[in-house]
């Protein structure tokens, strides 16, 4: 909402510069944007006098002009023109002045124009930036000629000569409050904060004789949706643009001027908050003014031009055959003021706020009118509205009011008050405002405290319950006057037991280098194709936004990956050498039968390294180190079956990936980008990725870690080299020397892998160090070799010999 | 003998003085103390002499050989010192190099910042909750008192599954589900993600993060919602942070109050950073509206209780100078190296 401070100024003198206006405003609930000037932009343009114009010498439409700007002596400006005359007053920038010029601000000095001096520049209205909406005599291409409607002192700022100078405040209007989307709402408001008095008088007309039941009539057919609704008549209507100083408001206002009946219904509008409509009688057939819901399938084409299709809940203005108007939304093409109208019908009604609010939306037009009634528009707003439309056609004198008019009025009139209890008020605010301070404040608010109930004026749509009543008294008390206490009493808070592994998770995470990154939860659902999901996979079932940004953003992910793989690329196309990077984020599920999907947390991680530093093993550890730090127990690593618990699986290479069972159950799967899904990213190296499923790995590591008691006696380490298959998996070599080695056995580490000379093709070497270690006693070289001989044994059936 | 004893003192002393090396010190031991060493063969001629002379001649073989030892360990300490300096000498490297450092991970600002948060409150007793971010329409908006057609759902552009499902647009909807499964006394925070359908630009982005607050309590009062930010943001910004609460409106609170952090730039007087305003606006707050108490179960005579909402972005990118809120979602190396 902009307010004009000329306009607020017919109402209250707040007597303060406009920065404690705008400071005191605010604080006291009416939140300021931002304030400003007009045509702050313009500087040392005056009012000039033309008292001479010749030919220029050296052009065929060019001119020099001598103008009295109120110096000692003329000065003298050359302009291309053709619209000066001798005697004109124009707007005269002079030598060192400011002008816009396509919307810029832009400096104005002297110089020559072929050889002639001009020491200025005339201007245009929209040099000055205004239109001929804000002076319709004015010619849109040429300068612009001062009318009687303007000071024509030579030399006063131009400015102020045309009454472009204005202060503007811009508020933040909340929902709540609508009566504040208008003039006389925000000096209540203002009268309020300033504790100085309001002056609104009541709008008073003379009209002329007559009946308007014998002109027309208006019938409600649904008084649920429109409780009120009033209209009156003016005859011998004159059309023609409104005075200076209507147009003046109306611009300040932020509303383009337009004819002077118009005009009257938005001045109206911004000034008493109620929205109003002008129809001309002639298009109002048989005379009849329906409220009715529209029928279904009718169309209307509204103002501006557009033919709209109507349903059934939306409330309509309809004559005795068509819809003539969208009741508080927008008016039809053919019933709106013409420059030949001769008779006005005003409209000045209260509509339901949600029907209102539905309709706007689904015909996609949100107007002045509809913004405002949306919010609830009390059923007394209608009459001193129509009144002030009344007066100001009379004071226009731009036609004859008839002195009846219709008012059908079915709305409740009955008032409830709310309970006044200050001494709850101060309970609840943690205050001790004396309960006459209190009352005072509600009654500069014009509420009327009865019975130990406040009422609240009519306008006051949003005042239900005591707490209401306890915001008005804290505002203008003022919300920083209020203490700043300590909650009492002692309450223990902890992380749970998620919260506390998330940070375990997060903390193993940045500990091994890898930076955590921030994803949006919403994918393509062409990402699915980008990382080599099977047509048929689960995931690509996923929860839909209806209404989305853009395809970009449309599903709820179904996997984390895309996402982390987004970050890769990205990185890589901003030629980052190295990323590495984990998100612990949610995935979302649909569950069939269920209305909300699960949600659950995942660790996505991402590396690669354009050195090549980084390989399978990099994120096998990284994966591993994971599971050691969040206690996880004994667990196999196994290739991805057809059927693994990870759709994600295609995303791999085939050969180079593998999943975390713990307990039958696939935790975790890791491994190198597929080259395909690489391909599809433009990731042109290798790299490498990691899901884990993070609640339930969780669910299987120890909440709480034990110590073991640190070994006695010392440990015997024995090498083997052993010669196998080169397909028999590492794994399956260790699980045999544990399984053989039994409790003695307390490590054992692979410290070498040779495939090459001196091994037979399709066999490799490959070494590994056992600790063994006993708690009962010093292990003797009889007990070891005894251990070795079992491990050699079992190795052997699993197809390992000792490499001679 | 006495001579000889004397001539052997003074020869081992005056080799030792000449020794190079550790090597040469051990040489010099073997040769004069050794078993096969010119003292030891002194000694074993002792058997020749008289009775009276061998105590005699004995006490003196013994300090010699004392002193040859006494002498042969200072030069062995001289010499290793020696050594020690010229390794030391040797080793000197260009300390200007650059480290080896093992690289760590960051955390993202924006969960650096919430850690932050979600510290200061837990000191203060609130539990951490949370909630779907898939959520319903119930909990997003009826529950909170914003039925449907409420104009304030205007201020939230929703992204919608159905109807009756949608992703939240904030995390008061954790409130709600807080409030039906607990009595009172209540204190929590539930930070998380939540929604709009806004275009992604420097200030904007369809998915960001809210931290929500919620206290409910027999004699909970406006003061106290007042103490509580003002402890919060004094430990988040420093002690001369400066607030300013101003009335606003929340369907769902009421009375309803904006928050403002006065601007560090230009203390409250106006600059471009503020947009000439003198504070920044912060977050949002309020009494918890007694219809969504009475929704939940609580009866509004017995408690009361206050509820805030503060952007998770906004803090983070005064905390860093962040300008740009796409920085926090491309997730680009370069920036997350620098947290």
């Amino acid at each position: 909402m902009d307010l004009s401070m000329r306009w607020l100024a017919d109402y209250v003198d707040c007597k303060c510069d406009i920065k404690k206006f705008c400071d005191e405003m605010t604080l006291s609930g009416s939140k300021v944007e931002c304030y400003g000037e007009e045509g702050d932009y313009l500087s040392n343009v005056v009012v000039g006098h033309v008292l001479d114009i010749v030919p220029h010498p050296n052009s065929d439409h060019m001119f020099i002009c001598q103008i009295d700007v109120g110096e000692s002596e003329p000065v003298q400006i050359v302009t291309g023109a053709q619209n000066v005359k001798k005697g004109d007053y124009v707007p005269a920038a002079k030598h060192k002045s400011t002008v816009l010029h396509e919307g810029k601000q832009v400096k104005i000095t002297k110089g020559k124009l072929r050889g002639e001096a001009s020491n200025g520049m005339l201007c245009s209205l929209d040099e000055l930036g205004l239109s001929v909406h804000d002076f319709p005599y004015a010619i849109e291409d040429g300068i612009f000629i001062l009318g009687d409607d303007c000071d024509k002192t030579v030399g006063k700022d131009i400015r102020e000569a045309i009454g472009f100078d204005d202060k503007i405040v811009e508020f933040e209007i909340t929902s709540n409050r609508p009566d504040c989307l208008s003039v006389t709402g925000l000096a209540r408001e203002a009268a309020a904060t300033f504790n100085v008095p309001v002056n609104i008088k009541e709008p008073t007309f003379k009209g002329v004789d007559g009946d308007i039941n014998e002109i027309m009539s208006v019938e409600i057919h649904n008084p649920k949706l429109c409780p009120r609704y009033m209209a009156g008549y003016v005859k011998n209507v004159k059309i023609g643009p409104s005075p200076r100083w209507m147009r003046e408001r109306l611009r300040a206002s932020g509303v383009r001027p337009i004819n002077n009946f118009v005009d009257i219904t938005n001045y109206v509008m911004l000034e008493y908050g109620q929205p109003m409509h002008a129809f001309d009688l002639r298009y109002v057939s048989g005379a009849k003014i329906n409220i009715r819901n529209a029928k279904a399938g009718e169309k209307i084409t509204t103002l501006d031009g557009q033919e709209r299709e109507l349903s059934e809940e939306m409330l309509v203005i309809a004559d005795a055959e068509k819809p003539v108007a969208v009741a508080g939304v927008m008016g039809g093409e053919y019933s709106g003021i013409m420059d030949d109208t001769t008779a006005v019908v005003f409209e000045s009604a209260c509509f339901d706020g949600a029907s209102v609010r539905t309709t706007a939306k689904k015909l996609g037009m949100r107007t002045d009118a509809s913004a405002r009634f949306e919010k609830g528009l009390d059923a007394e707003n209608p009459y001193p509205a129509l009144m002030r439309a009344f007066e100001l056609v009379e004071l226009l004198g731009c036609g004859e009011v008839v002195k009846t008019y219709i008012d059908c009025d079915k709305s409740d009139k009955e008032r409830k008050g709310v309970t006044y209890d200050p001494a709850w008020i101060n309970g609840f605010l943690g205050t001790d405002i004396p309960e006459a301070e209190m009352t005072e404040y509600l009654t500069r608010l014009n509420f009327e405290i009865k019975e130990g109930k406040a009422y609240a004026p009519y306008y006051r749509i949003d005042i239900e319950c005591k707490s209401d009543l306890a915001e008005e008294v804290a505002r203008l008390y003022g919300y920083n006057k209020i203490p700043d206490t300590i909650i009492r009493g002692v309450a223990e808070a902890k992380l749970t037991r998620k919260q506390r592994f998330d940070r375990t998770v997060t903390n193993a995470m940045v500990g091994m280098g890898v930076n955590e990154i921030t994803t949006f939860s919403f994918i393509s659902p062409k990402y699915f194709d980008k990382i080599r999901l099977p047509e048929n996979s689960p995931l690509r079932n996923t929860v839909v936004i209806s209404n989305p940004l853009g395809e970009d953003t449309s599903v709820m992910r179904t996997t984390i990956l895309p996402s982390v793989l987004e970050v890769m690329a990205r990185n890589y196309s901003l030629r980052n050498a190295e990323c590495c990077a984990f998100e612990l984020g949610n995935e979302y599920l649909p569950v069939d039968g269920e209305v909300l999907p699960t949600e659950p947390e995942r660790l996505g991680v991402g590396i690669y390294d354009t050195a090549g530093k980084i390989d399978f093993y990099t994120i096998k550890g990284m994966v591993e180190e994971l599971l050691d730090k969040c206690g996880a127990p004994a667990y196999d690593v196994a290739r991805p079956g057809e059927d693994s618990a990870f759709g994600e699986a295609a995303a791999f290479h085939p050969g180079r990936s593998a999943v975390i069972i713990i307990d039958g159950k696939e935790i975790a799967i890791f491994g190198e980008l597929h080259p395909e899904t690489l391909e599809n990213y433009g990731i042109g190296c290798r790299a490498y990725a990691a899901k884990v499923n993070i609640p339930e790995l969780m669910e299987l590591c120890a909440e709480q870690k034990t110590y073991k008691p640190l070994p006695k006696f010392p440990a015997t380490t024995r090498d083997l080299s052993l010669i196998c298959d080169d397909e028999l998996p590492a794994a399956v070599i260790e699980k045999t020397i544990r399984g053989a080695a039994g409790d003695i056995l307390e490590s054992v580490s692979l410290f070498d892998i040779y495939k090459g000379q001196q091994i037979e093709a399709g066999k490799k070497s490959i070494s590994y160090s056992l600790t063994l270690r006993s708690h009962e006693g010093t292990l003797t070289d009889e007990q070891a070799d005894k251990t070795m001989e079992k491990v050699l044994k079992a190795l052997k059936e699993a197809g390992a010999e000792l490499r001679m | 003998m006495k001579e000889q004893l004397k001539a052997i003192e003074a020869k081992a002393k005056e080799e030792l003085s000449k020794a190079a090396d550790l090597k040469a010190l051990d040489d010099i031991r073997v040769k004069f103390l050794g078993k096969k060493g010119e003292l030891t063969g002194i000694l074993k001629q002792m058997g020749k002499l008289t009775a009276e002379e061998r105590p005699v001649i004995g006490q003196l073989a013994n300090t010699v050989r004392a002193d040859i030892e006494a002498a042969l360990t200072s030069a062995q300490s001289k010499l290793k010192s020696i050594a020690a300096a010229k390794k030391l000498e040797a080793e000197r490297i260009d300390v200007t190099l650059p480290g080896k450092a093992p690289r760590l991970g960051k955390a993202h600002p924006l969960n650096a910042t919430l850690a932050e948060v979600e510290e200061v409150f837990l000191g203060m007793g609130f539990d951490i909750v949370e909630g779907p971010e898939v959520e319903t329409d119930h909990y997003c908006f009826e529950a909170l008192n914003m039925p449907k057609h409420h104009p304030a759902r205007d201020t939230q552009d929703t992204f919608y599954i159905n109807e009756n499902v949608l992703l939240r647009t904030q995390t008061s909807s954790v409130q709600i589900r807080t409030m039906e499964k607990m009595k009172p006394p209540i204190r929590i925070i539930s930070p998380g993600r939540v929604y709009r359908s806004d275009a992604v630009d420097a200030t904007h982005s369809p998915m960001f993060h809210q931290i929500e607050g919620l206290v409910i309590d027999k004699g909970i009062t406006m003061a106290d919602l007042k103490g509580t930010l003002e402890l919060l943001l004094k430990r988040l910004y420093g002690e001369e942070t400066q607030l300013r609460f101003r009335p606003h409106h929340f369907p769902y609170t009421e009375p309803s109050a904006e928050v403002d952090l006065m601007c560090f730039n230009c203390h409250g007087k106006g600059c471009s950073m503020c947009k000439q305003e003198g504070y920044v606006e912060l977050l949002g707050s309020g009494m918890v509206h007694p219809k969504v108490l009475e929704g939940c179960g609580i009866d509004p005579e017995v408690y009361s209780g206050f509820a805030f909402g503060i952007g998770l972005e906004r803090i983070t990118m005064g905390r860093y100078s962040i300008n740009d809120m796409r920085l926090l979602y491309e997730n680009d190396m370069r920036f997350l190296n620098q947290f």
